[in-house]
């Protein structure tokens, strides 16, 4: 199969253009600094640690508001620590939840070793074996309006593999106080008493 | 007071339903588990319970992050799991120390008093330091009449303060046959 080619910045602005109401859930690590350079919202909670809990994070925020897209984006080095909230995923179905993974087949952190992606694994194929109604693999920039159009769409929770290339993008840090993050997405969906719970 | 669900492997059990009502009037509302003979009974009534969403995890440690999400988005949860799956959620409580965000769970003790097991033993018995390590609040119960005061109290404890706390439910409590039947 042919290297990768998709740029993850390129993708993750085009999957967020005109977002809306959205809430947007990333992985430690790379995700976050993607998000970091594209936005900082309110709606936006980035992940600093807590490795294999950014899907299920973004299953507690779909649970909870269940009229709001919510979007997590990760990689596959964080999904892989924590393949069996798929399955509890799939169970639990949130109509309003989707995951995207942004697969570059390496830990991109830590010296771009090789994740199992690399070596065959398809995370799309394991979330359509857990019972994902919705999966898919973009490897081409025209797949991604589509994709767009999926998280907003609801029906089921999503899980979409986009292979991008391993890039050495710019570091944009998101605010790091996990209060901070906490307080401000609160209270854009829970009004400012939230605050004073 | 009785009981409607099945004791297996939960002879005094009974403590279930006013552990249920506590976090009923709490507006608890989501409650990750993973089984354990200890919690059957809390779980199947929260299972029977439309306006509470019970879910079965594949490991303790998603559903402190299933909490953690939930709270930012406005619902409480309260998560249900043996001494055992508190290893497995070491990393993931950094979360909730880091955020400050208030969470709750209910923690069936295994690998002490009574303990057949002897693989119960090493997690049973490091539960409390792990969970103090963490940063996590520990309330320790052995009498199951106190238990939905206690339950109540770790509520209260949490979402005030905005602080993650363990109610560990010993095992003398599980076991202790002397307390249920109608009242």
């Amino acid at each position: 199969m042919s290297a990768a080619t998709l740029e993850r910045r390129t993708v993750m602005a085009q999957l967020l253009e005109d977002r809306g109401r959205m809430l947007v859930v990333t992985g430690l690590g790379a995700t976050a600094w993607d998000l970091a350079s594209l936005s900082d919202s309110p709606q936006d909670f980035p992940l600093w640690g807590a490795m294999g809990g950014a899907a299920m994070f973004g299953l507690g925020l779909a649970l909870a508001q269940p009229d709001r897209p919510v979007v997590v984006f990760t990689g596959d080095g964080e999904l892989l620590m924590g393949l069996g909230a798929l399955s509890t995923i799939a169970t639990t179905r949130p109509s309003n939840l989707s995951i995207v993974v942004l697969d570059n087949e390496r830990y991109g952190e830590t010296g771009a070793q090789p994740t199992h992606t690399a070596a065959g694994v398809d995370l799309a194929g394991v979330a359509r074996a857990c019972g994902f109604e919705r999966t898919t693999t973009v490897r081409e920039m025209d797949g991604v309006p589509a994709l767009r159009a999926e998280l907003h769409a609801g029906g089921g929770p999503l899980l979409a593999v986009v292979k991008v290339a391993l890039t050495a993008d710019p570091m944009t840090l998101p605010p790091r106080d996990g209060t901070y993050l906490k307080n401000r997405m609160r209270a854009a969906l829970l009004g400012p008493s939230a605050i004073y719970e | 007071m009785s009981e409607s669900v099945s004791t297996f492997q939960n002879p005094a059990g009974t403590w279930s339903q006013a552990v249920y009502d506590v976090l009923r009037a709490e507006d608890v509302r989501l409650v990750p588990f993973v089984p354990d003979g200890g919690h059957r009974g809390l779980i199947e009534r929260c299972q029977a319970d439309p306006e509470m969403r019970a879910v079965t995890l594949t490991t303790e440690e998603e559903g402190v992050a299933l909490a953690a999400g939930a709270w930012v988005g406005g619902v409480r949860s309260v998560l249900l799991m043996q001494s055992s799956g508190v290893g497995n959620c070491v990393n993931m409580l950094s979360l909730l120390k880091t955020c400050q965000m208030p969470f709750v769970t209910l923690v069936t003790m295994r690998g002490e008093w009574g303990e057949f097991n002897p693989w119960q033993v090493p997690m049973g018995q490091a539960t409390p330091e792990v969970l103090r390590a963490m940063g996590v609040l520990v309330q320790r119960v052995d009498d199951p009449e106190l238990l939905p005061g206690e339950v109540n109290a770790a509520l209260r404890l949490a979402y005030s303060t905005y602080s993650p706390v363990a109610v560990l439910l010993s095992q003398k409590l599980l076991g202790a046959k002397t307390f249920g039947g109608s009242k």
